[in-house]
């Protein structure tokens, strides 16, 4: 026994054999309710944009160095891998956003009730994909 | 029999070798909590703003970028975007690595990596801002 806590994973058998006690089910037993694919979205798309910050940040200091470092970085983002993370990055963004909202909405203490948490997570996902074809139409109509 | 006063005291709910192993809250939990919502509730107009910026900005050359940024509002805006970006990011970071990097030195390494590289991203971003904007 190295550790107190193992001594709590011990237990008697119907044999009344020494085993360990069972962990509960890992997460890919069971279900995923909307609740959990958002918040675990949440974090993920928080990465996401951790990521995007380095586009960010190279899409500025390019734009600070010089006229040639801005055509390169200009040029990649409107490349066909630049639109696809530009693409990824909006959906992040715009997905965060909603679902921050929604934490933050939470965290005064509302819509904790079932029917209203699931609600405002299917609300979160139909607001994402509103909001994020208004951009891209928006964004490409423009000029 | 049982004389309350002689009743062990008991001042604190942690225990001695909890304490001494550095277990348990580090009192610095509600600041963080704090400033994760503040940052939060900054970035939601500043990135409603940025989006708008952007699709604005479609297209737009280096010189049109040093305009845009030599205008006293973008130029603000930008720069409280950023701070409160890389702010909102390392807290968010935290928690995360704090989650699942168990081990102890893999887990202050890596969250004093994580800190540095949004310190020196944050700090990139500014001074491009600012070198375009002023």
């Amino acid at each position: 026994m190295r550790d107190v806590r193992d001594a709590l994973m011990v237990g008697r058998n119907t044999d009344g054999k020494l085993v360990r006690r069972p962990l509960s089910p890992h997460i890919q037993i069971h279900r995923w309710p909307i609740s959990m694919v958002l918040s675990i979205c949440h974090r993920i798309s928080g990465v996401a944009l951790g990521v995007g910050t380095l586009l960010l940040t190279w899409w500025l200091v390019a734009a600070a160095a010089s006229e040639e470092a801005f055509v390169n970085a200009q040029w990649f983002m409107g490349s066909a891998i630049g639109y696809l993370l530009l693409f990824g990055w909006s959906v992040a963004l715009i997905f965060h956003l909603c679902s921050g909202l929604r934490h933050l909405w939470m965290d005064t203490g509302r819509g904790f009730e079932t029917a209203e948490y699931n609600r405002s997570a299917w609300a979160v996902v139909i607001a994402t994909g509103i909001l994020t074809v208004l951009v891209w139409v928006t964004g490409l109509a423009v000029r | 029999m049982a004389d309350p006063r002689n009743a062990p005291h008991v001042d604190m709910l942690r225990s001695p070798l909890g304490r001494a192993r550095g277990l348990g809250s580090a009192r610095a939990g509600a600041a963080h909590w704090w400033a994760q919502r503040l940052t939060a509730a900054a970035l939601v107009p500043l990135t409603l703003w940025f989006i708008y910026a952007v699709i604005h900005l479609k297209g737009a050359g280096q010189r049109e970028i040093m305009e845009w940024l030599s205008t006293p509002l973008p130029l603000i805006l930008m720069l409280a975007l950023i701070v409160a970006t890389f702010h909102h990011l390392q807290l968010g970071l935290q928690v995360m690595i704090e989650d699942y990097v168990h081990d102890h030195a893999q887990k202050l390494v890596s969250l004093l990596a994580m800190k540095a590289a949004c310190v020196l991203l944050a700090l990139a971003c500014i001074i491009a801002v600012l070198k375009l904007g002023l």
